[in-house]
């Protein structure tokens, strides 16, 4: 465990540092352990756990637009963890149910624990939907078609800096619109 | 979109840096400002005896009280931004304008008085120290607020109610220098009832607001 956090810690601080690629190990690493969490939060509230997927891309956007507020000389995980039961909580609670959700949820995942993931449409699929044109085919383009944001700009003929401005807008609104449902 | 496409997108815009809460609050701050400044020079303004006031001790503690409540209050604004804080090992900051006014009581006890206790508590500006206070703290705390959104507050009514202590401060740091009341006692009372209700106002829109 002690272990698994201090990875995490130092991934996150190589992606601070501007590496991508480990910013995006490291989100693969913590994302069957935020699930398992999310799964047994949902378990233990009576709810069908099949939702757990749009709880996690949740907590992950929350990860990527609050990551200025991780104190790079702390540890990741209470940070990370910090995170996860709030949109948890929040979660479950527009569900119309009040639980506790204990902090050791996310601690305690056994490392061997890794669920799949369960395949249905997600809530961030939707909302990509309403998203202003541009900001989509952004969006669609690195998330679907896995193209580079160079491909991308050379596809839509912008610039790079304008296809990375899209994207990062497409982020914060697509998250403020789930925020909203 | 699946997860493993939200996380290579979340990759993608990796190399975009947010600036620190603190960053946004100053800016924030620094933008609501002029708005309380010029309410408060066109409504009521520094009181003329200003140059002699400053020579009394218990004038300038009033600025030590909320001078200490806006700066102990934004030290735990930015605590609180994080998404691991509590206010745990950093409330007990909150104290410090509350100690500073202690003091100022026992003080002014010790002294000879001209004006009994009750009449110095009540003073001559009770009503219009409430509600310039409230009113001037409103555009500063829209500001801190919106600079604070910036963060993740674990708790948002208790982030707000902070940012509303805040606004109170700094407010009531302008509306000091107006007042001709001079008597922590009147402080104590007054400021610290227009204090609470900044704070109540703040908690309320914090708990909508401050959500991440």
């Amino acid at each position: 465990m002690r272990e698994r956090d201090d990875e995490w810690t130092g991934l996150m601080r190589s992606a601070i540092a501007g590496d991508s690629s480990a910013y995006h190990r490291l989100l693969k690493a913590v994302t069957p352990v935020l699930r398992a969490a999310a799964r047994r939060g949902l378990a233990r509230a009576g709810q069908p756990v099949d939702q757990s997927e749009d709880i996690v891309q949740d907590i992950l956007l929350a990860v990527h637009l609050k990551r200025h507020t991780w104190d790079v000389t702390a540890p990741f995980a209470p940070w990370l963890f910090a995170i996860a039961r709030n949109k948890l909580i929040d979660a479950l609670r527009r569900r119309g149910r009040r639980i506790f959700v204990d902090i050791d949820d996310f601690a305690e995942t056994l490392p061997g624990e890794t669920p799949a993931e369960t395949a249905s449409p997600s809530e961030v699929a939707a909302q990509l939907q309403t998203l202003p044109a541009r900001q989509r085919d952004v969006l669609q383009s690195i998330a679907v078609d896995s193209a580079s944001i160079k491909d991308t700009a050379a596809k839509f003929s912008m610039s790079e800096g304008a296809v990375r401005v899209a994207l990062h807008r497409g982020l914060t609104s697509l998250t403020a619109k789930l925020r909203e449902n | 979109m699946d997860t493993d496409q939200l996380i290579r997108t979340l990759a993608a815009d990796n190399a975009h840096r947010a600036r620190p809460v603190g960053f946004a609050l100053m800016l924030a701050l620094l933008a609501a400002a002029p708005v309380s400044l010029l309410m408060f020079f066109t409504e009521l303004g520094v009181r003329p005896d200003v140059m002699v006031a400053m020579r009394n001790p218990f004038f300038d503690l009033k600025f030590a009280v909320t001078l200490a409540l806006a700066i102990s209050a934004i030290a735990v604004s930015l605590h609180l931004s994080r998404p691991e804080a509590s206010l745990r090992g950093f409330g007990w900051l909150l104290l410090a304008p509350v100690g500073i006014l202690t003091a100022g009581i026992g003080g002014e006890m010790m002294m000879p008085q001209r004006l009994p206790m009750m009449t110095r508590l009540v003073g001559k500006n009770s009503w219009v120290c409430l509600t310039a206070i409230a009113l001037l703290s409103l555009p500063i705390l829209a500001g801190a607020l919106l600079g604070l959104r910036h963060g993740a507050p674990s708790r948002p009514a208790l982030a707000g109610a902070n940012a509303g202590l805040l606004s109170a401060g700094l407010a009531a740091t302008l509306y000091a220098s107006h007042c001709t009341d001079d008597s922590p006692l009147f402080v104590a009372t007054w400021y610290t009832i227009a204090t609470a209700l900044v704070a109540a106002i703040g908690a309320l829109a914090g708990a909508k607001l401050l959500r991440y």
